[in-house]
C-alpha cells in the first residue's frame, strides 16, 4: 500500500531536527561557523551526536537505524537551515560505505566512535577527470607488508580536511573505467604520503584534494568488489542532496512570497503585479512536484533491485535538479538587487542549489541512466 | 551569415590587429582571457592606448572625437579586439553620459567632461538606482535643494558599480516633489570628491566588490553642472538608458565565453572522447551559438541606423533582454561543463600575481563565480522584466 504518511518515529525525528534548526541554528551562528577553518560548529555535531542523528541511515546492530526516508528527513531540515555539518559526508557516504562493506570488527570501531560523535569521517572517492562517472578510478593500491600502498589523486573529497579518517577508493586491477577491481580502504589523513588540502566550497562547506604516495590504507571489504558499495552509496547521496534541495526551495519560495508582499514599486507591493504571480505560481508547482515525487518514490532506494532504486534516484535528481534551477533562479530574479548581496540569505541558498546541481551525477548524467533503465 | 570584406574592410582589419599586438599589456590580456580580476589600471591602460589611437570611443559623432567609421568597421574592431582578449569599455563615459552631455548640455560642459572621457583619464559612475527605486526608477528621493548657485544633495545611491574608482558621477536628483513623479528630476554631475560623498562597498554573493552604496551629506555641487533644465532630468535619464541598453548585447564577450567553454569541453573528459564530441554538449553549444550570431544580425541592423544619426529607441529593449539571457545561459553551460570542480571557492585564484598550483583546472576557478555575478545582468540597466513593459506599451501599443 502506499502511504504518503510518516511514521511515529519519522515524525518524531522531523520534529527534533525541524526545532533544533528553528531554535538552535540562526543564520548569523552558520555564517560564522562556515567561515571557520572546519567549515563547521564542532559543537553543534556533538548535539547531533546526542540528539542520535549521526546514526541515521546507518544499521541497526551498530545503534543506527532508519533508511532513506529518514534521511530524507533530515536533510530536507538541513536543508531549510543551510546546514554545513559533514553529515553528507560523514554518516552517508563514509560511514554508509562502512556499513556495506566493512567486516564487523571494522564497523564496530569505526561506525561506533561515528554514531557517538567521536570521530569524524569522509569519503574520497572523485578524481580530477573521473566527471560522474563512478568506476574511473585510477587510484591504485599495492600489497604492502601485511598492508597496502596507495597512490593517487583524489577529488574534492567533501571534509575531507576534517576528517580523522577518510575511506579511499583505489585499484588493485583492471585498467579505469573497468568496474572490476575497486576497492576502499581506510587511510589516516595524518599518515605518511597523505597529503591533504583543504578549501572552501562556493556553496559554504568545506572539500579537499587528497594526494596519496605510498599511503598505508586497511582494506575495507573484499579486494576488487567495491564498485556496487560506492554505487549503492553515491545513489544514497544523490537522493539525499534532493532532499536538502526540498528545504531549500522551500524557504526560497517562503523568502520570495514574503518579499512580493512587502516590497512596493510603481505604488503597489511587487506581489500584485500579474506577471510575477505567474511565475510563483510556476515556483510553487516545481517544488510541490518534487515534493511528491520524493514522497512517493523515496522508499525506493532502499529497494534491494538495483534497476528499481537507480531509476528512482535518477527521476528524482532530473526533477529536483530541474526545479531547483527554477526556484532558485527565479527567487534571485523576483527578489532584485537585494538577493545578489551576500549579507542577503537567499543568494546563499541559490549557491547551495548551484551546487547541488553538480554533485552525484548531473541532470544529464541521470537521464542517461534512466533512458538506458527504462528500454 | 557569410561576409564578405573589401579590400580597404581586409586592411582596415589588419591594422586594427596590428595595433592590438603592439599595444594591448600582456597582463591585462590574460586576465581578459582568462576571467580574472581586473584592477582599475588594466581599464585605463587600454583606453589610454585607443584614444592615442583615435580609437577610444569611434562610435561618437566626429566632431567630438569619434573614428567616423562605417558600421562594418565597427564590427571589424569589436571582433578583433575581442578575440584578443582586450577588456571592454566601461560604458558610464563613452556610452551613457557622453551622449547626454553632447545632446543636452552645453558649451561649458562639453568642453569640460568629453576630452577626459575620450581620454580615458576621468572614470564615471552611475548614479540612478536607490534602495527604495529599482525598475520604479523614476519614484527616486535624493533630494536637491537650491541654495544660490548651488544645490545641495543629500539622500543616497545603490548598486552604483565601481564607485570606488569614480571621479564623477552623473546623478538623478529630485528638485521637486510635488507633481507627478517623472517630473521635478533633476540631471546633477557630481564631482566624487565633493565633501560629504561617502562610499560603502556591497559585497555579492560571489565574494566581489563591485557594487557601491553612494551617501550624500549636504553635498554642494555648483548648478554650472545640471544638464539642461531643472526638473527635465527624467527625458535625459531616458535618452541615456536607450544608450545603456543597446549596449548590453555584450555580443564580443558572448562570442569569448563561447569560446572558453569550447575550450573546457575539449578537455573535460567523456564516455567516449570528451565533453565537445558529446552530440548532446555539442547540440547546446551550437544552440547558444545560433542566439549570439542572432543577435549580431539585430545588432548590425541597429548600427546600421544609429551610424545614421538614429537614437536607439524602444528596440534596444529586446537588445537588452536577449544579450543578457545568452550571457547567463553561457556562464550556466560552463558550469555544466566544468562538472564537480566547479564546488571550490578559490577567490585569491582571480588575482594577479597568484601563482600556486589551482584546484583542479585551471580554467575552473572562475567559473561559479561568473554564473552568480552574472545573475545580476537581468536585473540591472532595467530589469528584463521592465524592458518586456517597455515593449508591450511602446513597441505593441498595449
Amino acid at each position: 500500500m502506499l502511504s504518503f504518511d510518516l511514521t511515529d518515529e519519522q515524525q518524531l525525528l522531523k520534529d527534533s531536527v525541524e526545532r533544533f534548526i528553528e531554535r538552535s541554528y540562526p543564520f548569523d551562528k552558520r555564517r560564522k561557523a562556515s567561515k571557520s577553518e572546519e567549515g563547521y560548529s564542532r559543537e553543534h555535531w556533538k548535539q547531533f551526536a546526542d540528539l542520535g542523528w549521526l546514526a541515521v541511515g546507518l544499521p541497526e546492530d551498530q545503534g543506527g537505524f532508519g533508511g532513506a526516508r529518514e534521511v530524507a528527513v533530515l536533510m530536507e531540515a538541513f536543508g531549510r537551515g543551510l546546514v554545513t555539518e559533514p553529515w553528507l559526508a560523514s554518516v552517508l557516504l563514509a560511514g554508509g560505505t562502512i556499513a556495506r562493506a566493512g567486516s564487523a570488527a571494522q564497523q564496530e570501531e569505526l561506525l561506533g566512535a561515528l554514531v557517538a560523535g567521536e570521530s569524524v569521517l569522509a569519503f574520497a572517492h572523485g578524481e580530477p577527470r573521473s566527471r560522474y562517472d563512478i568506476a574511473r578510478v585510477e587510484t591504485t593500491a599495492k600489497r604492502s607488508g601485511d598492508g597496502w600502498a596507495l597512490d593517487g589523486h583524489k577529488a574534492v573529497a567533501l571534509n575531507g580536511d576534517s576528517a580523522d579518517r577518510l575511506v579511499v577508493s583505489a585499484r588493485t586491477s583492471g585498467k579505469a573505467r573497468d568496474r572490476d577491481g575497486i576497492c576502499l580502504f581506510v587511510v589516516d589523513p595524518r599518515g605518511k604520503g597523505v597529503e591533504v588540502r583543504g578549501y572552501p566550497t562556493n556553496d559554504g562547506g568545506r572539500a579537499a584534494e587528497i594526494r596519496l604516495a605510498g599511503a598505508a590504507g586497511t582494506l575495507l571489504g573484499e579486494e576488487g568488489q567495491a564498485y556496487p558499495v560506492i554505487e549503492e552509496t553515491i545513489d544514497r547521496a544523490a537522493a539525499a542532496v534532493c532532499a536538502e534541495a526540498l528545504g531549500l526551495m522551500a524557504v526560497l519560495n517562503a523568502m520570495t512570497l514574503d518579499y512580493s508582499k512587502t516590497r512596493e514599486q510603481f505604488g503597489q507591493k511587487i506581489g500584485a503585479f500579474q506577471a510575477l504571480q505567474h511565475r510563483m505560481a510556476d515556483m510553487f508547482v516545481a517544488l510541490e512536484e518534487s515534493r511528491s515525487l520524493a514522497d512517493v518514490y523515496m522508499a525506493d532506494v532502499d529497494s534491494p533491485d538495483k534497476a528499481e532504486r537507480q531509476r528512482a534516484v535518477s527521476a528524482l535528481k532530473v526533477q529536483c535538479d530541474k526545479a531547483g534551477r527554477l526556484v532558485g533562479q527565479e527567487a534571485v530574479q523576483l527578489h532584485g538587487g537585494i538577493a545578489m548581496t551576500d549579507d542577503y540569505q537567499a543568494s546563499h541558498y541559490f549557491k547551495r542549489l548551484s551546487i547541488i546541481a553538480r554533485q552525484f551525477g548531473d541532470m544529464d548524467w541521470h537521464l542517461d541512466r534512466y533512458a538506458a533503465l527504462t528500454q | 551569415m557569410k561576409i564578405t570584406y573589401t579590400a580597404e574592410e581586409e586592411s582596415f582589419r589588419q591594422s586594427v590587429r596590428a595595433f592590438i599586438e603592439a599595444e594591448l599589456d600582456p597582463g591585462t590580456r590574460r586576465k581578459v582571457l582568462n576571467g580574472l580580476n581586473m584592477s582599475k589600471q588594466d581599464y585605463v591602460g587600454w583606453h589610454g592606448k585607443l584614444a592615442s589611437r583615435g580609437w577610444s570611443c569611434p562610435h561618437w559623432p566626429d566632431e567630438h572625437g569619434g573614428a567616423g567609421w562605417t558600421p562594418m568597421q565597427h564590427f571589424i574592431f569589436d571582433d578583433e579586439t575581442s578575440t584578443a582578449g582586450a577588456p571592454g569599455m566601461m560604458p558610464f563615459g563613452p556610452d551613457m553620459v557622453a551622449p547626454v552631455i553632447w545632446t543636452f548640455g552645453n558649451e561649458e560642459q562639453k568642453k569640460q567632461h568629453l576630452p577626459g572621457i575620450l581620454s580615458g583619464e576621468v572614470w564615471w559612475c552611475q548614479g540612478y538606482s536607490e534602495p527604495n527605486s529599482g525598475s520604479d526608477l523614476a519614484s527616486l528621493r535624493t533630494k536637491a535643494e537650491r541654495d544660490a548657485d548651488h544645490y545641495i544633495v543629500n539622500g543616497g545611491k545603490t548598486w552604483t558599480t565601481l564607485a570606488q574608482w569614480a571621479d564623477w558621477m552623473f546623478c538623478l536628483t529630485r528638485t521637486d516633489s510635488s507633481g507627478k513623479k517623472q517630473e521635478g528630476i533633476t540631471f546633477l554631475l557630481i564631482d566624487m570628491k565633493t565633501p560629504g560623498i561617502s562610499v560603502h562597498p556591497i559585497i555579492t554573493m560571489e565574494g566581489g566588490h563591485e557594487v557601491n552604496q553612494v551617501i550624500f551629506d549636504n553635498v554642494r555641487v555648483p548648478v554650472a553642472n545640471r544638464i539642461g533644465e531643472e526638473g527635465k532630468g527624467w527625458t535625459y535619464a531616458k535618452f541615456l538608458l536607450g544608450y545603456e541598453r543597446s549596449g548590453m548585447a555584450g555580443i564580443p564577450q558572448a562570442k569569448r565565453a563561447l569560446a572558453r567553454l569550447r575550450a573546457i569541453a575539449a578537455d573535460q573528459e567523456d564516455a567516449d572522447g570528451t565533453l565537445a564530441d558529446n552530440p548532446r554538449f555539442r547540440r547546446k553549444m551550437s544552440d547558444v551559438e545560433i542566439q549570439i550570431v542572432t543577435l549580431e544580425a539585430t545588432m548590425l541592423k541597429l548600427l546600421a541606423q544609429q551610424v545614421q544619426g538614429k537614437t536607439p529607441g524602444p528596440e534596444a529593449s529586446f537588445i537588452k533582454i536577449r544579450g543578457t539571457e545568452i550571457d547567463q545561459h553561457l556562464t550556466e553551460l560552463t558550469m555544466e561543463a566544468v562538472g564537480p570542480y566547479v564546488a571550490p571557492f578559490a577567490p585569491e585564484a582571480l588575482d594577479t600575481g597568484w601563482n600556486e598550483e589551482p584546484i583542479g583546472p585551471d580554467y575552473a576557478a572562475p567559473v561559479a563565480p561568473g554564473y552568480f555575478n552574472t545573475r545580476k545582468v537581468t536585473i540591472y540597466g532595467g530589469s528584463n522584466e521592465i524592458q518586456k513593459n517597455i515593449i508591450a506599451k511602446h513597441v505593441l501599443g498595449l
